[in-house]
């Protein structure tokens, strides 16, 4: 258990990095996550083709706003093209704690919700969200 | 402990703990090698052995397909599936067995309601009554409804409580509502529904009742001929029995003037390439091969209750939703949600933790063995009304004990423990 809350995860929950809403935004979407409910918004800044900033909204577990905040970290100067080729199984490695399948929806909403925003609409689940293999 | 509540009761009618013998679910380890601590019955019971042996006993020795075979097996099989309904029947206090349609579960029940006699009975212009503290599975088929005939839903608020809102329902029924579809409990908040005094009030209106019964037909007895409603559904599989099976009941002259829900075999008395001739109820609502073994099952998990006594279910749950809802309230940073009153609240607890999300509960619990639900519970309208976005929530019944409830405060400390910082 301690695995999966470890410091740095509540760290991240406790004190999200990119919070809150870019006004004004290139980029924006909404997408929740039908298990709990939960909802996360982002919205985002590009220039010539690349992401300049970038800031998640809403209120959710420890994993999935420890996920969005380590997730938008690394999203500054990426080429929208390299946000849509994005393998969520590295988020799942950089958030760096087991996650049971019953709660890979919520370290894999930011990413949902990102590819939405660069896809301009809802995207499906990946593959690595699926509880049942 | 202190309990604050008025009638507090002191003691329960039967040991918990001693009934885990009984459910073979209990007798393994959970992943992280402690006790199952099972909080989980309003989503779906654990079986006894005894249901289990009675599923098994229908494949092994009696099964063959019921209402077709001039055989002694099929005879054998008929026999004991409409054993079953019988029981069904006396269960819930059913003027007949002829009144009790064997179906999937309570969601199954309501929707043939919706599309039966709905779609017959509901027309443009028409109102459709239910409320902000209903199952998704008691609002959407009602919203399906009203959007395709063109009729008006309207939904009766809650208090602050987590009581319907008594004045609100009074103003909603003066509209003139052709139905009124109304949970007995709350399975999101626990809230027990005067379901008797709500009929008599939408009756005096013109409404009929459907009675959501999924989450107290195991927990409570019921007595339809005293709630005086006019449609009720069931969930097999929240009240021991097997998944896959439950029941309506409806009063007889609905269902004899209500067209098949779903067409086949075994719902007609003749068919010709011109049309068919409806069978009398329930065979009319009973299209194809049903869930011969299950209901038997459910028979079997009915006889278990019964020889509880439904009072004494009641009563146990009552106490161990007293123990817990004094256990939690004593912890600071704990929310609960629902009246206080034990009188009127089952025992089912919805509560939030100012630091942790459910989710995050739930996961911390589970590494302790407690089974809890963490989500909106299939009741969002219940989620935005008291502005959470999930809740956890614990659920009791007849296998739970003083010691689950300690269980449930140590994980909560725990989850604080971690969350705290």
């Amino acid at each position: 258990m301690d695995n999966l809350y470890r410091d740095f995860i509540l760290e991240h929950y406790r004190n999200p990095h990119n919070k809150g809403v870019l006004d004004p935004h290139d980029l924006h979407f909404a997408d929740s996550n039908p298990t709990c409910g939960d909802e996360m918004s982002m919205t985002l800044r590009v220039a010539d083709d690349h992401i300049s900033d970038v800031a998640f909204d809403g209120r959710g577990c420890a994993i999935s706003q420890a996920s969005a905040s380590i997730l938008t970290d690394e999203l500054r100067g990426k080429s929208l093209d390299e946000i849509r080729e994005m393998d969520p199984k590295q988020l799942l490695e950089e958030i760096g704690v087991p996650i049971g399948p019953a709660r890979l929806k919520c370290a894999l909403l930011s990413y949902k919700v990102l590819q939405g925003a660069v896809h301009g609409g809802a995207v499906a689940w990946p593959e690595e969200a699926d509880e049942v293999r | 402990m202190a309990i604050p509540q008025v009638s507090s009761t002191t003691s329960s009618a039967f040991s918990g703990s001693a009934l885990r013998g009984d459910f073979p679910i209990f007798g393994q380890p959970t992943g992280s090698g402690k006790r199952l601590v099972f909080l989980d019955a309003a989503a779906s019971a654990p079986k006894p052995q005894v249901v289990i042996d009675a599923v098994a006993d229908m494949y092994s020795h009696h099964y063959a397909n019921v209402h077709r075979g001039i055989y002694e097996l099929s005879e054998d099989a008929t026999n004991r599936f409409e054993g079953a309904r019988r029981k069904v029947a006396a269960f819930l206090g059913a003027p007949s067995e002829r009144e009790i349609v064997f179906v999937r579960n309570a969601t199954e029940a309501i929707n043939l309601v919706a599309y039966s006699w709905g779609r017959t009975n509901v027309h443009a212009g028409d109102r459709v009554l239910t409320t902000q503290l209903e199952h998704h599975a008691n609002i959407v088929p009602w919203q399906q409804l009203t959007r395709e005939v063109g009729a008006t839903l309207d939904y009766v608020a809650l208090t602050d409580d987590g009581l319907l809102d008594m004045d609100d329902l009074r103003a909603k029924l003066a509209a003139g509502p052709r139905l009124l579809a109304i949970a007995q409990v709350s399975n999101a908040l626990g809230t027990i529904n005067p379901i008797r005094e709500i009929v008599e009030m939408a009756h005096a209106a013109g409404a009929l009742v459907l009675v959501d019964a999924a989450q107290s037909a195991p927990h409570m007895p019921i007595d339809i001929a005293e709630l005086g409603c006019d449609f009720l559904a069931i969930s097999g599989h929240k009240m021991l029995g097997p998944s896959g099976i439950g029941a309506l009941w409806g009063r007889r002259e609905l269902l004899d003037a209500m067209p098949p829900f779903m067409t086949g075999g075994s719902m007609i008395i003749r068919v010709t390439l011109d049309g068919a001739e409806w069978n009398e109820v329930p065979a009319k609502f009973e299209a194809g091969t049903p869930a011969i073994a299950e209901a038997v099952g459910l028979g079997a998990a009915i006889d278990y209750l019964n020889a509880l006594g439904m009072d004494g279910v009641r009563e146990h749950e009552r106490f161990l939703f007293e123990q817990a809802w004094a256990a939690l309230g004593a912890i600071p940073g704990v929310r609960r949600l629902g009246p206080d009153d034990p009188a009127i609240h089952a025992g089912v607890i919805s509560f939030v933790l100012d630091e942790a999300h459910p989710h995050d509960v739930a996961t911390i619990f589970d590494a302790e063995g407690v089974a809890v639900r963490a989500g909106h519970h299939c009741a969002q309208p219940v989620m935005q009304r008291y502005d959470v976005p999930a809740t956890t929530r614990a659920s009791f019944y007849v296998y739970n004990d003083t010691d689950d409830v300690e269980a449930l405060a140590t994980a909560v400390r725990t989850t604080q423990r971690i969350f705290g910082g």
